[in-house]
């Protein structure tokens, strides 16, 4: 129950984060992009803010084996650069210059009721679909 | 040359700052961290934990519902639709494969100083600045 209520919670906030930092308008992620003409630095605020607001708190719980409700912590502990990893990260970046959009933005961007979020919404679960039949 | 009409660093920087907290939030309260991509993987093919999954992403939609009753925003895209479903496609399943992405590797992971994360996340910003560059010389949209 207060993992559902905590889900909802924290899904509002990051999209009132996303919609309030420009992330959630296509353009503007490519001006970020673009850094060779007109470039437009502002969601490097977005990521510095993110992670200058987060990392003391992920400091302070490093060591936790579970979460203030007592749930286990899913935190990943792989350290090494695997093939998956660069080719994965990769073919993210291609996409995500293509578009201007990556996932928490492109499902914030259905409040916009443009048919082009659910197409690219679309396009992306067909993506991890076939992504986890392949690794099958 | 910097684009200072568009630049907004300080509602950049709020915005930054909020996605952070509820980063902590989500890790404090469920355990988990908020990449998104992860999230909206496990909605649509693991029936683990599926409805609170689901819950965040629709509260990713009702978020941004709220703020536009008191506020604007612009959404503006000017691609063409292959591009939009090559693209879509291209973060779906590049995002699987490298387990993560914006939210995951380049807050969640630069977070937490972890060393995958770091490589992934300028590995994807440099490609997509590269992309950006690409497109626009040969002028496709």
């Amino acid at each position: 129950m207060t993992q559902n209520f905590f889900s909802l919670l924290s899904g509002i906030i990051f999209g009132i984060g996303l919609i309030i930092s420009g992330m959630t308008n296509p353009e503007k992620v490519i001006g970020f992009l673009s850094i060779t003409d007109n470039w437009d630095p502002s969601l490097m605020f977005v990521m510095g803010g993110a992670i200058i607001f987060s990392a003391p708190f992920m400091f302070l719980f490093r060591n936790k084996k579970t979460s203030l409700l007592g749930h286990e912590l899913q935190i990943p502990s792989r350290k090494d650069l695997d093939k998956n990893l660069i080719i994965g990260s990769s073919l993210f970046g291609i996409g995500w210059g293509l578009v201007g959009l990556c996932p928490g933005p492109a499902i914030s961007s259905l409040v916009f009721l443009s048919p082009v979020s659910l197409i690219f919404i679309f396009s992306m679960s067909v993506g991890v679909v076939l992504q986890k039949t392949i690794i099958k | 040359m910097i684009d200072l009409n568009n630049f907004t660093p300080f509602s950049s920087l709020i915005g930054g700052l909020i996605i952070g907290f509820s980063i902590i939030l989500y890790l404090y309260t469920t355990g988990k961290l908020a990449g998104i991509s992860g999230i909206f993987d496990n909605a649509i093919t693991n029936s683990n934990n599926r409805f609170a999954n689901i819950l965040f992403l629709l509260g990713l939609i009702i978020g941004p519902s709220i703020y536009l009753l008191i506020n604007n925003a612009n959404f503006e895209i000017t691609k063409s639709i292959p591009l939009i479903i090559v693209g879509g496609f291209l973060v779906g399943f590049g995002t699987k494969l490298g387990s993560g992405c914006t939210s995951g590797h380049g807050v969640c992971g630069i977070s937490r100083l972890s060393v995958r994360s770091i490589v992934a996340t300028l590995l994807f910003v440099i490609i997509a600045m590269i992309t950006v560059f690409v497109l626009q010389k040969i002028g496709i949209h």
